[in-house]
Formats: structure tokens, sequence, C-alpha cells
């Protein structure tokens, strides 16, 4: 058997942290590899290697039989490997297509590869308009635009990171066609993913990593979705299920909200009704695109919607800012971790002052009591295990699953009567994804009410039960999971009957 | 090769040796340029007079406090706005429009005795000060209209309606047409706090001003408002601030203090209002508050460090005939190597001996 690129030995180290440490790794031509680990495990490491954006303190790599040892990652594209990035490297300011040709080495702005990208978008599934500006398009969007980018380099070896944790599940088998299609061509895949499924379902192969170093290299199908993950964390996963479901009566509605967007490629919100009970757990399904952040922004009351149109407690709160509604005990969790529900140049002590109410003991008449914001910022460290050396850290400087611990945690030590999340675990790792999870399930076990938007279809029904799908701005009813709920749940997402 | 690497943390100790490193920088720049231009043996005592004289002479010194007191009164106000990311330039204009009305009131009471009186110009030029920079907060809620351009613009008008005030209502009636205001009579005029010089109580006030402005940023939500608003909107947005709220307060802070300085100008070491009366203290405060690092006790220091270099920089210009630019060239130099250093604070330099 062939390799495409043979990784031995690989080690480095950032001062007493050691990210890889021995690691080896394998990829077959034209197979598609897996990559798994927890956040911190060295994967990122090990692929900043791989792609030249980093040089190993010891071991070699081979490419295609040669030594190979990349300086950079033009170096390392000049050798046919392409990545798609989990953070997206994209001008918000300039056209798809001008995004694209930029990050192609040696194109000029001028060239016209509008037909190219129609191409491959049409070949692969992956729907985008050259000529949209990517500020303009959602975050599922913005990862085609990648993925395409990508594609047009013609790579030996694809690196994609989470591809698929923004897609529907239309969109993810159409990926999968892509995918095996690419590898049949001769193109190796490393496939850097969370979701175990479908690791068992594309990929050949598996490497798995935990705290920098090999815990094993193994054919995903032989394992079963559960053994994998432990391997992954390293200890047991807890079950998620609800220990009581205590539905109560009625806490929070929409009634008829309507709203035109302010952005040319926004998304018009069309007579939208939910209904909300104490005790249950809400789910929005739907591709990235449809209307969530425009329905996030009027929920958090970011934006003031029409009166009668919001309703929480039998008070209309459409006026209300989100501190004002926050002394109500809704809560928010936003999808944006960074600049929108978290300041990156702030510390965590700071960032714990975004979503304070009036009523706590942080602040008196305005004036800050440094001491108290610690020990709640302390409390939601250790209660959610957000890994962290202090409650001073720079919030940039968590990795993303932590920094979303510490954004879900804040909110839950408040203990909110109603707690609206967008993608609660988006980039992150399973066993912090399993932290969350479990403790959203713990707070609607007391009573409290959850909204979660989400794309994530598996995080949407294993939590909730009452689903609803938003697509193209418009919200269709609770789906009924009895009746072939799964099938009626793609339908919708791709804008189908309601 | 030397390269720059991004640091994990920001370096705790280049925080405090950034500032050191760019001023001893700029006194080896300087030291560089006086070689260039004068004779050898005059260059050790052209940069004494330049830097150590201020600080020993005993007229000296009380001067450099007077010129501190309104820029860190300005400085202040101009860095809670820069927090924010709202950029008042045009302080010069405010604090001009401060004199006026503070100075305005002084003169309509002209020969009133009263302790009311400096306080009741004091209030006439904070209000003055706020009213001229609200016109810019306004034309940038309403109308999206930059507050860059209006406050700069508005800083001209101001200056020219100052000559206007001196040669109309405001002027001297028995001075000869000079367009020169009254002297403030005594109840006009602050109070000297060190006999003998010109050091009034503005200095001290602006030592209070300080730590007011120190705890609101640091100890109060309102700094937090400020310091979200300006590093991450969307942010404010999600915590409930009110972004139209904090264009207002921003300028009317900044505006209010600078024509508050203004006012301490004018009852100050002026005693009059004269077309003297603008010293572009307005625009070095923004040197001044960038030098701080938009810390308000830090805004402290800056501003005796940037009038050291005013009342030297006259030094040298009267007793060695040096060109009154020697002054701005030193605070230029002061704030690009002040800004080049800051890097060192995220990134570290790393000689690379490998060749590419």
């Amino acid at each position: 058997m062939k390799y495409q690129l043979e990784v031995s030995n690989i080690t480095k180290s950032y001062g007493d942290l050691k990210a890889n440490d021995g690691v080896s790794l394998n990829i077959k031509d034209s197979s598609i590899h897996a990559l798994l680990g927890e956040n911190g495990a060295g994967k990122s490491t090990l692929v900043k290697i791989i792609y030249g954006s980093l040089m190993p303190d010891h071991g070699e790599m081979k490419w295609g039989g040669s030594k190979y040892s990349p300086k950079s990652p033009f170096e390392a594209r000049e050798n046919g490997i392409a990545m798609v990035f989990q953070h997206f490297s994209l001008f918000e300011s300039l056209t798809v297509e001008e995004n694209i040709i930029l990050g192609l080495d040696g194109v000029g702005l001028n060239e016209n590869f509008t037909e190219e990208i129609s191409k491959y978008s049409k070949q692969y599934g992956l729907d985008v308009n050259p000529q949209q500006v990517v500020g303009d398009l959602s975050v599922g969007a913005r990862q085609r635009v990648e993925i395409i980018r990508c594609l047009l380099q013609n790579p030996k070896l694809l690196i994609m990171d989470e591809p698929t944790s923004v897609l529907t599940p239309q969109e993810v088998s159409d990926l999968f066609v892509t995918l095996k299609k690419l590898a049949d061509d001769g193109c190796a895949i490393l496939y850097i993913s969370h979701k175990l499924e479908e690791v068992r379902e594309i990929c050949s192969e598996a490497t798995i990593l935990r705290g920098g170093q090999l815990v094993q290299s193994c054919v995903p199908q032989e394992h079963s979705q559960k053994e994998l993950a432990e391997m992954m964390i390293g200890k047991k996963l807890t079950e998620l299920a609800r220990s009581k479901i205590n539905i109560g009566s009625d806490i929070f509605s929409i009634n008829n909200l309507s709203q035109k967007s302010d952005d040319l490629y926004g998304v018009d919100l069309e007579n939208i009704n939910l209904n909300i009970k104490q005790g249950s757990i809400v789910g929005i399904a739907g591709v990235a695109g449809n209307g969530q952040d425009e329905l996030m922004e009027l929920l958090i009351g970011e934006k003031a919607s029409e009166s009668g149109v919001l309703n929480f407690n039998d008070q209309d709160i459409g006026s209300l800012n989100s501190h004002e509604r926050r002394q109500l005990s809704m809560f928010f969790v936003p999808e944006e971790r960074l600049g929108h529900g978290a300041v990156p140049d702030m510390s965590l002590d700071e960032n714990m002052l975004l979503s304070r109410p009036n009523s706590d003991e942080m602040t008196n008449r305005g004036v800050i009591d440094w001491n108290i914001v610690s020990s709640f910022t302390e409390k939601v460290i250790s209660n959610f295990d957000v890994q962290t050396p202090s409650s001073r850290m720079l919030a940039k400087s968590l990795s993303g699953g932590n920094l979303q611990k510490f954004m879900v945690g804040r909110e839950l030590i408040r203990s909110p009567e109603l707690l609206i999340v967008s993608q609660p675990t988006w980039g992150v790792d399973a066993g912090s994804a399993n932290n969350i999870h479990q403790s959203l399930i713990s707070l609607a076990d007391k009573g409290s009410a959850i909204l979660i938007i989400s794309q994530d279809l598996d995080e949407i029904l294993s939590l909730c039960e009452q689903i609803h799908v938003l697509s193209e701005g418009q919200l269709s009813d609770a789906v009924d999971m009895k009746k072939n709920g799964l099938e009626k749940i793609s339908q919708l997402m791709v804008g189908g009957e309601n | 090769m030397i390269k720059l690497i991004p640091r994990v943390e920001n370096s705790k100790a280049m925080v405090l040796l950034s500032p050191l490193l760019a001023l001893t920088l700029t006194a080896v720049s300087a030291l560089i340029i006086f070689i260039f231009i004068l004779d050898d043996i005059k260059v050790s005592s052209v940069f004494f007079t330049l830097f150590v004289l201020p600080l020993t002479d005993s007229y000296l010194f009380p001067e450099l406090l007077v010129k501190a007191a309104p820029l860190m009164i300005i400085g202040l106000g101009l860095s809670i706005g820069f927090r924010a990311g709202i950029w008042n330039i045009g302080a010069e204009g405010q604090y001009v429009i401060g004199g006026i009305t503070g100075g305005a009131v002084g003169l309509y009471f002209y020969n009133v005795e009263g302790f009311w009186l400096l306080p009741l110009m004091a209030v006439a030029a904070i209000v003055g000060g706020m009213l001229y920079a609200s016109i810019a907060a306004f034309l940038r809620i309403r109308y999206q209209v930059n507050e860059i351009l209006v406050t700069l613009m508005l800083t001209y008008v101001a200056v020219l309606l100052l000559s206007a005030m001196l040669q109309g209502p405001l002027r001297n009636p028995a001075g000869f047409n000079f367009p020169e205001s009254r002297m403030f009579h005594d109840s006009a005029l602050l109070p000297i706090i060190w006999e003998g010089t010109r050091l009034h109580i503005g200095f001290i006030l602006a030592i209070i001003l300080s730590f007011v402005g120190w705890f609101g940023i640091k100890k109060h939500m309102f700094g937090m408002q400020i310091k979200i608003s300006g590093s991450a909107p969307r942010a404010a947005k999600f915590a409930g601030f009110d972004d139209n709220k904090t264009v207002w307060y921003s300028l009317l802070i900044s505006g209010g203090l600078a024509g508050l300085a203004g006012f301490f100008e004018a009852s100050g070491p002026a005693g009059q209002l004269t077309p003297g009366l603008p010293q572009f203290y307005g625009f070095t405060a923004i040197i001044v508050a960038f030098l701080a690092r938009l810390h308000p006790i830090g805004i402290l220091f800056s501003s005796l460090l940037i009038a050291l270099s005013y009342v030297g920089g006259e030094e040298v210009q009267i007793e060695y005939n040096l060109p009154s630019s020697i002054t701005q060239i030193f605070q230029g130099m002061l704030l690009f190597y002040f800004l080049a250093c800051d890097i060192l604070i995220r990134y570290k330099v790393v000689f690379n001996k490998t060749k590419n």
C-alpha cells in the first residue's frame, strides 16, 4: 500500500506544553482519513505542521515517498495540499469571487473565475453566488466559499477542519458524495471532525489524539460511536437523558412576528409563531442564513419589535433592550463568540459583566466590585470546567470550546426562566459538547424553558421535545416526530412544503 | 532576519518598559539631531536646558505644571471618547468656546465681587464646551456624519468666533481697539496656589479629575460601557448598552472638560481673553492621551512629560536661538517611538539565524 503522506514521531512544544508528543500518522492514497481529538489534543498543531504554518521540533514527514518539510503554507499548496479552515479567512468586504481569487497563488484579480466557480458549485452542490459580498453571507455559505476555493487548486491532499458542522443533512450527504469522488480521483482527505457517526460513515481510517499523544490508529467502523468518543476524551461519556420532563404553563410566545430585513442580503422574517412552555426544550432547526441571525437579534432585544409580538410571562417585551429583558430572567447565548457574546480583548472577569442583570451583587449603583465579579467568574470556570489559568485571561486566548463553555455557563449560573441559545456547540469538541448539553438538560429539568436555534440537527434531535424548522424566514409548526419526523425536517430545511 | 512573533499573552514587563524604551530612543534621536545642528560644545548644555532645567529651575518648574493642567484635563476627556471609538479631534475648538463662555460670564459680572463667580464661570465653560461638542454628536447620530471631520472643522469656526467676539461684544472698551477683553477682576481670577508663580488651583482640580476619571473607567459600569462599545459594538448591543448614549457621553464629557480647560487658561495664566488663547493644547492632548494608552492616571504623567517639552523647548529658543519647531519635533518623535515600542507588548522580537 502506498502512502501519500507519512508523518513520523512529530514533536512540537510551546514552552513546557507538548502540543504534539511523538505523533505518527499515515495517510493512504485515495483515502479519507479521520483525525479525532478533543480541543487541545494537538490536532491543530499537527495539521499546521502538515500545512507548513508551523515547524516541528523533532520528527519528519514524507510526501509521496520523498522527504517533505514545508516552511510555509505556500510551499504546502505548491505540493498539492489544500485546507479548509474552521475559522474562515475571508475578506468580508469583497465578493465571493474576489475572495476565491485572492486565495489562489499566482492569479490576478482581473481574471474571471465566475464560470469555474459555478462549475464546482454545481458539481458539488455548494450553492454560492460569485458576485455576492461575503460580509452578507451566513456562516454556512462562507464555509461553502472556502471549500470551493480549495477545490479550485486541484489538491492531492485536502484537509478539512470540522467541515460539516454548518451543513444540512442533504448538504452533508452531497458533500460526502463529493469527498468520495475526490478520493476516487486520487485525492486523499484528512478529515477533522467530532461528529463520530460521520467519521464512521465516510472515513476508512482514523487517528485519535489525546493530550498531544497518539491514542490509537484504527478503522472507525470496527468501533462504536461511544467507544470512539471515550477513546478521544479518555473517560466515560454521560448518557443524555431528561430525568423528569415537567411541562408547565406558557412562558414565552412569539405572535405573528414579521420583520423586513434592513440588509440587502438579509432574510425577511414572515409571520413567525412560537409557543414555549416552562420546563420544555424547544429547537429551531434550519440551515444558516434562513433568518436565524435576524430572529436572534429580535429575541435578544438588540433590535426592538412591534408591540404584542413578543410575550414573556404575560408581559409585552418587544420594546425592552437585552439588559431589561435579563431583569425578567431571560438570558441569551449568541452564536458568534468573539465580538458578540464576548469581547475578545477583555478578561473573563470583564466579560462576566456583559450579561449582568441589575439584581446581582457584582455592581452597586454602577460601581463594580471586582472581587465579587471574580468570584462569579471562578464559579463559572469551575462549574463548567472551563480550561483557563485564571479569570483574568483575555477571552480571545481561550479555545473556542472553552469560551463557549464560559458563555453558556455565564448565563446558566443565573438560573434563567428562559434561556435562548444559538448554536450552543458550534466548533466545540465532543467532551465539551456533552458537558454543555448535560447542563442545558439539567436546567430544563429544574423547570426552566430553553429555546435552541441550531444547524446541528443531531443536537436538536437529542435535546428537544418540540422541533420547528426555520426556512427562508418562515417557521414551521412543530414537527410530529412520530410520523416520519426526520424526513419531514429534512424537507422543511431545504424549503419544502410547510 | 528579525521576526515579530505574536505573544500568547500581553507582556506585563513590556507594558512598563516600552515607555522607558521610547523615552530613551527619543532622547538618543534628539541627541543625534543636536549634534548635527549644533556646535559640539553646546550639545550637553542644550540637552540640559531642554530636559533637566524645567524640573529644577524654580521659575520653570511651576510653569511646567501650569502647562500640564489643561493637557491633563483635555487628555482625560479625549481618552474616554477614544476608548469608545469616538474620535473628538476638535478639543481645541471646545477649549476656545469654553474660554469664551466662561470668560464672558466673568466679564458680564465685571467688578462684582463674590465667591460664586468662579464656579459660575466654570459651569458656563463646561456647558459651552459640551454644547459645541454636541453639534458633532447630533450630526453623527442623526445623519451618520463623521465626528472627526465635524469636530476638526468646528475648531476653525471657534477660533474665528473668538476673534469676532474680541473685536465686538467682549472687546475692552478702554483698550485702544486692541482685540482683547478687559483684564478679569480678582473674583474672576483663579486663586494662585504657589506664591510668586502662575500656578493656579486648576492644577489641583486636574489631578482630582484624573482620579475621578480613573474611578469611572476602572470601577464603574460607565467605563465598561465605553470600553465595550469601542472594542466590540455588537457585544455592547448584546449587553444592552445604548450606542447613541455612548456617543453623547463621549462627546459631552470630552467637550465639557476641554471647555473647562479653556476657562482655566483664560482665568489663570492669561487673566483675560486674547487671540492668543488657543495654544494647541486641544491637539497636543491627543498625543497626551495616547502616550498614556488612554489610562487616566497615565495621563497625569504624560501631560507632565509633554509640558516638559513645551517649557524646555521655549527655554532653548530663548537661550540658544533654536527654532520653535524643536518642541514639535520632540513631541512627534515621542509619539512615534511610543507607538512603535508598544508593539513589543503584543509581539516578541525573534532573531532568526536560519537562512531562507
